[in-house]
């Protein structure tokens, strides 16, 4: 016989059964609720944007317990499908283009090279673009398309002196092993100006955190550009062309475009005006420690902590307040890994029973400090504002 | 697979020459399945968007997108086609609409 204690088992017994596992309220003004899954391979449990092709963003949480990324919560952005069994003995790298010797390198090649290793965040031009007032359509990032990890490779400038860059090169374009169902989709390119692809920071990586590259992360190969958002990052990177001619195809001249000012901000219904490519970041800081929304316990000093990046330069400092930023206390730097990588901080904020704001500003080596107002473009990119996190004291 | 190095510990000393070397073992993954077919929504069918919208994107592309008005849905549309080749049928198109802003 069912009896009432049976049908409610079972009823709670059913989510198990489909294989549902916790959920995510990601704070968005609507439709903000995502599943989270640990079905992805090298990847523990993520949010799930979107299964195919993979968009994987990574809790909060996680950037709270770690100042590098870990490989298997890493964020995840593909805009094509792609191979998904790689023999790195088998991948060759193609360099052509303007140069004078045209080479086909094996990662045995690679190898000979002086190997560097950097910190670097990796973040996707969109993150926090479900957080844009008023929405925007695109992937609804919250803010874990981004992560910090110890990169390791050979410097793109040595490999480009293999082949002999001829005079009046002006770019570097880069593409990898995903590709468009449909043939008339444009592969996914791109390309940096020549004088950024001969820095000493843009690398060819294989390693990540001392571990290779997770297939869902580019293996065998990706660009590594600090400073700069992760579309120039191309990954299972198997070709370069170094280019006489500015580069016109679909992914730099007519995608990833931002209003052409520092902070990619125009009023919502203007028209956006002229549109260059998004390329380095901004100073951030997000609190990790206090979900917005959360309900503490009376304490002298509320603990606030949370990770922060500079952009293309160093943190140089974070500053709390909770009266809407017209008094600041400086936090406390965490270690510093370099310039481009997470920088975690932590400090204090004394709050009385009732609702605060807490507000975490960055400010880069650059002088260079988060607004406090948030700013706003059509396509969600370059998010730069403060995130403000709503507490009740109790 | 390795287990990830102590990063924590190798701090600003570690850029320098300790990059390990480059793999040289296969992977070789497989992919979840995605998340089925777009559902009714208020009673106005989802076939025209189950069969033209999830060739190249799973499901989700779309649900977790917030609410759009019929003029964005329809720029959206028209990217996919004329950007990303997709073969939409034009005459789906009023269909694949009033699904998508049945929200």
């Amino acid at each position: 016989m069912l009896t009432r204690r049976a049908l409610i088992a079972s009823a709670l017994a059913a989510p198990a059964a489909a294989q549902v596992a916790s959920s995510f309220d990601l704070g968005f003004a609507d439709n903000g609720l995502r599943p989270t899954s640990r079905a992805f391979p090298q990847k523990g449990e993520m949010i799930l944007q979107r299964a195919s092709p993979p968009l994987l963003e990574t809790p909060l949480a996680v950037f709270d317990a770690h100042d590098f990324t870990p490989n298997d919560r890493f964020f995840v952005r593909w805009h094509y499908p792609f191979p998904t069994t790689i023999d790195p003995a088998r991948h060759r790298l193609r360099i052509g283009g303007h140069i004078t010797r045209p080479l086909s390198l094996a990662l045995a090649d690679l190898a000979r090279l002086p190997r560097v290793a950097i910190a670097a965040v990796n973040q996707c031009a969109g993150n926090g673009r479900g957080l844009f007032a008023p929405r925007v359509a695109g992937a609804q990032w919250a803010n874990g398309a981004m992560g910090n990890a110890l990169w390791e490779g050979v410097r793109l400038k040595d490999v480009l002196a293999l082949a002999g860059i001829k005079a009046g090169a002006v770019a570097v374009r880069f593409g990898g092993l995903d590709a468009p169902l449909v043939e008339a989709a444009p592969d996914f390119e791109k390309s940096l100006p020549i004088d950024h692809a001969l820095t000493d920071d843009v690398l060819i990586a294989w390693g990540m955190n001392g571990a290779p590259l997770p297939l869902l992360n580019g293996f065998p190969l990706r660009l590594v550009v600090p400073g700069w958002y992760s579309t120039y990052w191309v990954k299972m990177l198997d070709s370069i062309e170094v280019l006489a001619r500015p580069d016109d195809r679909y992914w730099m001249a007519k995608a990833y475009l931002q209003p052409a000012n520092p902070l990619a901000d125009i009023a919502p219904g203007a028209p956006a005006g002229p549109r260059v490519p998004v390329t380095a970041m901004r100073p951030r800081a997000l609190v990790t420690n206090i979900a917005s929304g959360a309900r503490l316990p009376a304490r002298p000093f509320t603990p606030v902590q949370g990770v922060a990046l500079g952009g293309d330069h160093g943190v140089a400092g974070v500053e709390l307040s909770a009266d809407g930023g017209r008094h600041w206390v400086p936090a406390q730097l965490g270690p510093d890994h370099g310039r481009y990588s997470f920088r975690r901080f932590r400090g204090g904020l004394a709050l009385p029973p009732g609702r605060h704001i807490i507000l975490a500003r960055a400010r880069n080596a650059a002088g260079v400090e988060q607004p406090l107002a948030h700013n706003w473009n059509p396509s969600g990119y370059n998010r730069a504002g403060i995130e403000p996190v709503a507490v009740e004291i109790i | 697979m390795r287990l990830v190095l102590a990063p924590l510990a190798l701090g600003i000393a570690a850029i320098a020459l300790i990059a390990a070397a480059p793999p040289t073992r296969r992977v070789a993954v497989t992919l979840p399945d995605a998340e089925g077919l777009l559902p009714e929504r208020y009673g106005v069918s989802s076939e025209a968007a189950n069969n033209n919208c999830l060739a190249c994107h799973s499901a989700a592309m779309i649900t977790a997108q917030p609410r759009l008005s019929r003029v964005q849905w329809g720029e959206t549309i028209a990217k996919m086609r004329n950007v990303y080749g997709a073969p939409i049928d034009p005459a789906d198109d009023k269909a694949i609409v009033d699904w998508l802003v049945a929200d």
